[in-house]
């Protein structure tokens, strides 16, 4: 607790003291009042005995209230509570008067504590801001602030300090504890070449890392910008609150007015219970409850879900989230671990060895992921004096000479050009065919693995409501309906060229119905028009990728399709609690307004409405930062 | 010019809810937010009157909360 709550706190207990003892004598004083002369006194000594414990707890409300009646603000949450609990000594209503100010100010006491835990368990998980980095200048180490080390410098970073930039480890091995960034426990191993991401903690060893990013462009940075920003986009259901906040009191207040004055005015009676119902109303005239349970839910929500290394953008994209139904998913790099390797090699009269040897040579100048793949599978130096007429045949492969061979390396559609007999493989993967001299030497194979979380991670979408799975892919129809049917993906795009996964995308969106919102997965990193345009994008694997961090609405620092599901779970969660809290404080404030007109309600019912809903609503608001699994 | 301004001892949600519209209407304010929840203030204003509206927001709060205190 603040200073300030412990103050509250004491008085809470002192006025409470008061009150019991006011309690008593009042409930003495009423029993044994025989002779009706000493009435008036009696009365006078039960109003100072509840006075008391009402000044106590409720003097900085009602000189509160004063300061804003000067001002002019008559539907100041302050002013409303004071004339409530004044008006209430007024008609007689002693005790419900002084407890009426302890509960409005135990309320008040409570909503700050716990919107001061939720602060500060989030802020704990967002604690991830390096102070220090060692950095190696002229032979020395000095501590510098991390914003001050320039690209190309080598940063020393000893077990137990947090990593302060983003670089490449150049010297000494270590394990890295990425859970602040990843919500993953387990700590990763990090060697010479391996690239180091800021905010994880260095675990075991010194390691020398040459920084390849500046502070503000760091992945720490980029993620403490982008939590700092989270709370600024509102959800709708955040929007209508706000809004209903602003005509619920005047409204409140103007009826308690009207209810006061205008019956005993027509009905030329008593005016006395018509203003006890008219306090009844100024009691629950303020909208608290839902002001603070309904953005509480939301944050506990992002917090939650980030501790499991899922940073959601915004409230309402958590909103879009908890309706989405349908998600669609890029197939290389997202289901699959986009590293492709050879798994087969066939040749055809020659050696497989050879045929590697065509095939790695012809790739040599290639960037393509396939290219690489070879060359790696080849695994030997090339040597390019054998190698002339590198040339590339767009969209079906390479021609080249070796050692004054004529060799093609290619898919089906090179084979064709060149007439050259081919057979199909019955592998699956992309397969590359290779002639020598216009005779066909064979083929090899070279596919993509799932990631191994792929398929629990589809099964738990579906168990967290996701109705339908759809798989976008760039490769050929065989081997997209391999890998969707080996995933059970409900549905199966192939042959997309880029342009045409937004078109087909488009389309998805257009056959949803009912509100049901579609999401799009992919790694950020060449989908982003595919990513913009979806009503909810995931970008994967965000660790040290900007483009993603900046294009996707949800990002997921790590690479496994389960996360998807805690965020939806999460999403559903929290706003199923944000409906929960809306509908329950709506209906106890509007069934007690409804009584009190009919003067079926009294102060205590008032009371409940007020701070009891507003405590239920808040503690039902923080269950949102549990974590789900 | 977009800051980041802590503020100290906001007690009430719809204060800052108050707070946030009485801000924004201060000249030379392009957006303005009050976060009771991490009791954050971001204001963006012109550069040349950043300065000013400063000013103007820390007396807008303290009309609302005269508890409620901005870190400059």
């Amino acid at each position: 607790m603040t200073k300030k709550q412990k103050k509250i706190f004491k008085r809470i207990i002192v006025s409470l003291i008061f009150l019991i003892v006011a309690y008593v004598v009042n409930f003495l004083l009423n029993k044994f009042t025989p002779l009706s002369e000493y009435e008036t006194i009696s009365e006078l000594v039960k109003a100072f005995l509840f006075v008391i414990p009402y000044m106590i707890i409720g003097y900085d409300v009602v000189f509160g209230a004063l300061k804003n009646l000067r001002y002019g603000r008559l539907f100041d949450e302050k002013f409303l509570m004071a004339l409530a609990t004044i008006g209430a000594f007024g008609t007689g209503e002693y005790p419900e008067a002084a407890f009426v100010m302890l509960f409005y100010q135990i309320g008040e006491l409570f909503q700050g504590y716990a919107v001061g835990k939720s602060r500060k368990s989030i802020a704990a998980l967002m604690n991830i801001r390096p102070d220090v980095a060692n950095v190696l200048r002229n032979g020395e180490t000095i501590s510098v602030d991390p914003s001050e080390v320039n690209i190309g410098e080598t940063i020393v970073i000893k077990p137990g300090e947090r990593i302060p930039l983003d670089g490449v480890v150049t010297e000494g091995e270590t394990f890295i504890d990425t859970t602040a960034m990843t919500g993953e426990s387990v700590p990763r191993k990090a060697v010479s070449g391996d690239d180091v991401i800021s905010g994880c903690i260095n675990v075991a060893g010194v390691i020398n890392v040459r920084v390849t990013k500046s502070f503000s462009e760091s992945t720490v940075s980029k993620i403490l910008e982008l939590v700092e920003n989270t709370s600024n986009r509102k959800a709708k259901a955040e929007q209508f609150i706000t809004k209903f906040a602003r005509y619920y009191t005047p409204v409140v207040v103007i009826s308690a007015v009207v209810l006061a004055f205008l019956p005993p005015l027509i009905l030329f009676t008593n005016p006395l219970p018509w203003i006890k119902r008219a306090l009844i109303f100024l009691v629950i005239s303020c909208p608290c409850a839902l002001v603070i349970s309904v953005p509480l839910s939301f944050f506990c929500g992002i917090g939650s879900a980030s501790k499991s290394g899922i940073l959601i953008k915004g409230a309402n994209y958590m909103e879009v989230l908890a309706k989405t139904k349908t998600i669609v998913f890029d197939k290389t790099g997202t289901l699959t671990k986009g590293v492709f390797n050879v798994t087969a090699i066939h040749p055809n009269e020659y050696s497989q060895d050879d045929l590697l040897t065509y095939a790695a040579y012809a790739e040599n100048y290639s960037t393509h992921p396939i290219a690489d793949s070879i060359k790696a599978a080849y695994a030997r130096e090339i040597d390019t004096k054998r190698l002339s007429d590198v040339k590339e045949i767009a969209g079906k492969g390479i021609s080249c000479k070796l050692d004054g061979m004529e060799v093609y390396v290619g898919n089906n559609k090179l084979m064709d050009d060149l007439g050259v007999k081919w057979h199909p493989c019955h592998h699956e993967g992309t397969t590359v065919h290779v002639s020598v001299n216009s005779e066909y030497a064979g083929h090899i194979v070279i596919s993509d693995e799932i990631k191994e979380d792929t398929i629990d991670g589809l099964k738990a979408l579906k168990e967290a409501g996701i109705k339908k799975t759809v798989m976008l892919t760039g490769d050929s129809l065989a081997i997209g309906e391999a890998v969707g049917k080996s995933l059970k993906i409900d549905k199966v795009y192939a042959e997309l060229l880029p342009n045409e996964k937004v078109d087909k995308m488009e389309e998805i969106i257009k056959a949803s119905k009912n509100g049901e919102k579609v999401a799009y997965v992919g790694d950020g990193i060449n989908d982003a028009p595919v990513l913009s345009i979806s009503d909810i994008g995931f970008a994967m694997g965000a660790m040290g990728s900007d483009s993603a961090i900046e294009a996707a609405d949800v990002v997921l620092m790590d690479d496994r399709i389960s996360k998807i599901a805690t965020a939806v779970k999460i999403s559903v969660k929290t706003f199923r609690i944000v409906y929960e809290n809306i509908i329950f404080s709506l209906a106890v404030k509007f069934a007690i307004l409804i009584l009190g007109v009919f003067g079926l309600a009294n102060m205590w019912m008032a009371i409940f409405a007020d701070v009891g809903v507003l405590i239920l609503a808040v503690l039902n608001a923080m269950r949102c930062f549990k974590t789900i699994e | 010019m977009k800051k980041t301004f802590e503020l100290e001892d906001l007690d009430c949600a719809h204060c800052a809810l108050k707070m946030e519209e009485a801000i924004k209407k201060i000249d030379g304010v392009k957006d303005a937010s009050v976060n009771y929840l991490t009791q954050k203030m971001i204001i963006e204003a012109d550069d040349d009157k950043f300065d000013e509206v400063v000013k103007a927001a820390v007396k807008a709060i303290a009309k609302v909360e005269p508890d409620c205190s901005v870190i400059l």
